[in-house]
């Protein structure tokens, strides 16, 4: 079990929220620390770009 | 009418936001139909369901902005056009004052992070997973439509790591108090628990909630975990977690029933567990307890909430408030009005796992039933829009939710399909759930009210009375109100049971009266 884990089961979360806004939110009422990511489809959300961008990164 | 279709190029908005965007311009004076999505290919097709067959989509990506509005004029479309920035802003205005655009970003102002919840579309889940997986971070993955073969290889990756993946398609979790997804406000307790589905979960931590103890940990999984293709990995980690977690005293295992080799894996490692460990797997009929076990079976998840409960508290098994006295009386009472053609029972669910639950308590009790999610000896219902004698549905699969709000978030696809049910006058019974919690809908009940009366006076137009029967699931502590909710239903003429299988119960109870009724 890796520190992130016991520190997850331990202390509770402290997250990184990627997608919808509302979960953000849920975390941060219940007094979790959360950053919110602006995420958007990668490479405008083409397949063959993302994969080709995995290949070069 | 006219109909207009905006594309916003490079604007991307989560789809709950969407949603609520799409309701409010639905909402507004001379608007027939609204439709606010990201342009990707499957919502590109169901553009075509509000009657915008005809919109050129080629150039629209699926990082590119789609609004389509159907008006009854042209006045009350400029109406809405002139508010839909304002609408689209305040996203900008919630999504905090650092718009962090990497994760690498969002990690150097959080470097203590432990968790990702990642809720983008399926096709992009995998990647966004990796890489938080790569960052040392534990993933809550909230997606569906991974590919099982990336579910594997996510799982794997995250063992080697020491981490966990809870999902994909995982609804639900609470660690150390803190709810993430649809998660219900429990009190914290001695009994951990790993569920394969949501609400599932949802269900077994607010019944132990009223029964009194309180929930150490959540840990959702996602539903094929226990599938023989990922071997149960996420299930095993997380007993090994609960095993050695100074708080858990219980483990709760909950799913439907699970591959036969994740199976023979998961047994393996219960039977070195050093706690008690009960375990639910819904579905056919499984072997009864047998004392040589390592291990406790329940066949309900109340079973499984009240054995947790006793084992952890040394004290006899605590039930739910005990209404089977009233059984007889809500019968009688039932019984009354009915035509002699009504003699069916349709089961309208937003939780999945209630609509698997409730079809083991009726084959239990001899009913077969028709499902889009049919338990083994049941029947596959061919059209899942068309009920069939008796039929239960989970409105929350994918054929209702593609592109539109799960019926936990809004109640607008149930509220159809009752009023649909209402119209067969061979319906007798209707089984309802209402599922509080963070991230649900904030008035559940008020939503389908409208509905349930309709269709209780439908029933006595066409010469009959339609039961309808429902169940809770909340605590005191969710946003809700779950005594105000209940009190609605109540108000309505709905019997409202504590649990979905109480619910459950009570309607194979009803059926079986009904046919002695018949006899005599």
């Amino acid at each position: 079990m890796s520190d992130k884990l016991k520190d997850l089961l331990q202390n509770g979360p402290v997250a990184i929220n990627i997608g919808i806004f509302d979960f953000a939110e849920t975390l941060k009422s219940q007094g979790a620390e959360v950053v919110h990511l602006n995420w958007n489809p990668p490479a405008g959300g083409d397949p063959e770009l993302i994969e080709l961008l995995d290949q070069l990164l | 009418m006219i109909t207009r279709c905006i594309i916003r190029k490079n604007e991307y908005y989560d789809s709950v936001f969407l949603m609520r965007v799409a309701k409010r311009i639905s909402g507004q004076k001379g608007i027939l139909e609204a439709a606010a999505l990201m342009g990707t290919e499957k919502n590109k097709e169901l553009l075509s369901d509000i009657g915008m067959a005809g919109v050129e989509t080629s150039s629209v990506r699926p990082n590119d902005l789609i609004i389509a509005i159907m008006a009854e004029d042209e006045e009350a479309l400029s109406a809405v056009l002139g508010n839909i920035d304002h609408w689209l802003n305040e996203s900008l205005g919630q999504a905090g004052t650092i718009p962090y655009r990497t994760l690498e970003e969002a990690l150097t102002h959080l470097p203590h992070s432990n968790l990702a919840v990642i809720s983008v579309p399926g096709q992009y889940a995998s990647r966004e997973a990796r890489k938080a997986l790569e960052h040392g971070l534990n993933v809550f993955l909230f997606s569906d439509n991974v590919p099982v073969e990336s579910e594997f290889s996510l799982k794997e990756f995250a063992c080697e790591k020491g981490l966990i993946v809870m999902g994909p398609d995982c609804g639900t979790a609470i660690i150390n108090g803190i709810g993430i997804g649809f998660a219900n406000v429990v009190r914290r307790g001695p009994i951990g628990v790993i569920g394969s589905s949501g609400t599932g979960l949802q269900e077994f931590t607010t019944l132990v909630h009223r029964f009194g103890s309180g929930i150490s940990h959540a840990i959702g999984t996602g539903s094929r975990d226990l599938s023989d293709q990922v071997g149960g990995i996420t299930f095993l980690s997380s007993l090994e977690v609960l095993d050695s977690d100074r708080e858990t005293r219980v483990i709760a295992l909950l799913s439907k029933p699970p591959g036969p080799l994740a199976l023979q894996n998961l047994i393996h490692r219960i039977m070195q567990c050093r706690k008690p460990v009960v375990t639910c797997f819904l579905g056919p009929k499984q072997d009864p307890d047998d004392a040589n076990l390592r291990y406790r079976t329940a066949r309900t998840l109340d079973d499984a909430a009240s054995l947790a409960v006793q084992i952890a508290t040394n004290n006899p098994s605590p039930h739910l408030e005990d209404r089977s006295f009233k059984f007889q009386e809500l019968i009688n009472r039932e019984r009354i009005n009915k035509s002699p053609e009504q003699k069916y029972i349709r089961g309208i669910f937003a939780g999945g796992t209630f609509c698997y639950q409730a079809q083991q308590i009726f084959q239990d009790a001899g009913i077969l039933v028709h499902s889009n999610l049919p338990l083994e000896g049941n029947s596959k219902l061919q059209n899942p829009l068309l009920s069939v004698e008796h039929t239960l549905i989970d409105m929350g699969s994918d054929e209702f939710t593609s592109g539109r709000p799960h019926p936990m978030i809004d109640s607008g696809l149930r509220y159809e399909r009752i009023l649909a049910e209402a119209k067969d006058p061979q319906v007798s019974i209707l089984l309802l759930d209402f599922i509080l919690g963070f991230n649900a809908s904030p008035d559940p009940a008020g939503e389908l009210l409208p509905a349930i009366a309709e269709a209780r006076g439908q029933a006595r137009k066409q010469g009959g009375s339609l039961s309808v029967i429902a169940s809770v699931c909340g605590t005191e502590n969710d946003s809700q109100n779950i005594q105000q909710q209940v009190k609605m239903l109540e108000e309505t003429g709905v019997i409202v049971f504590s649990s979905s299988a109480q619910a459950a119960q009570f309607c194979a109870l009803l059926m079986a009266s009904s046919k002695e009724k018949c006899r005599v």
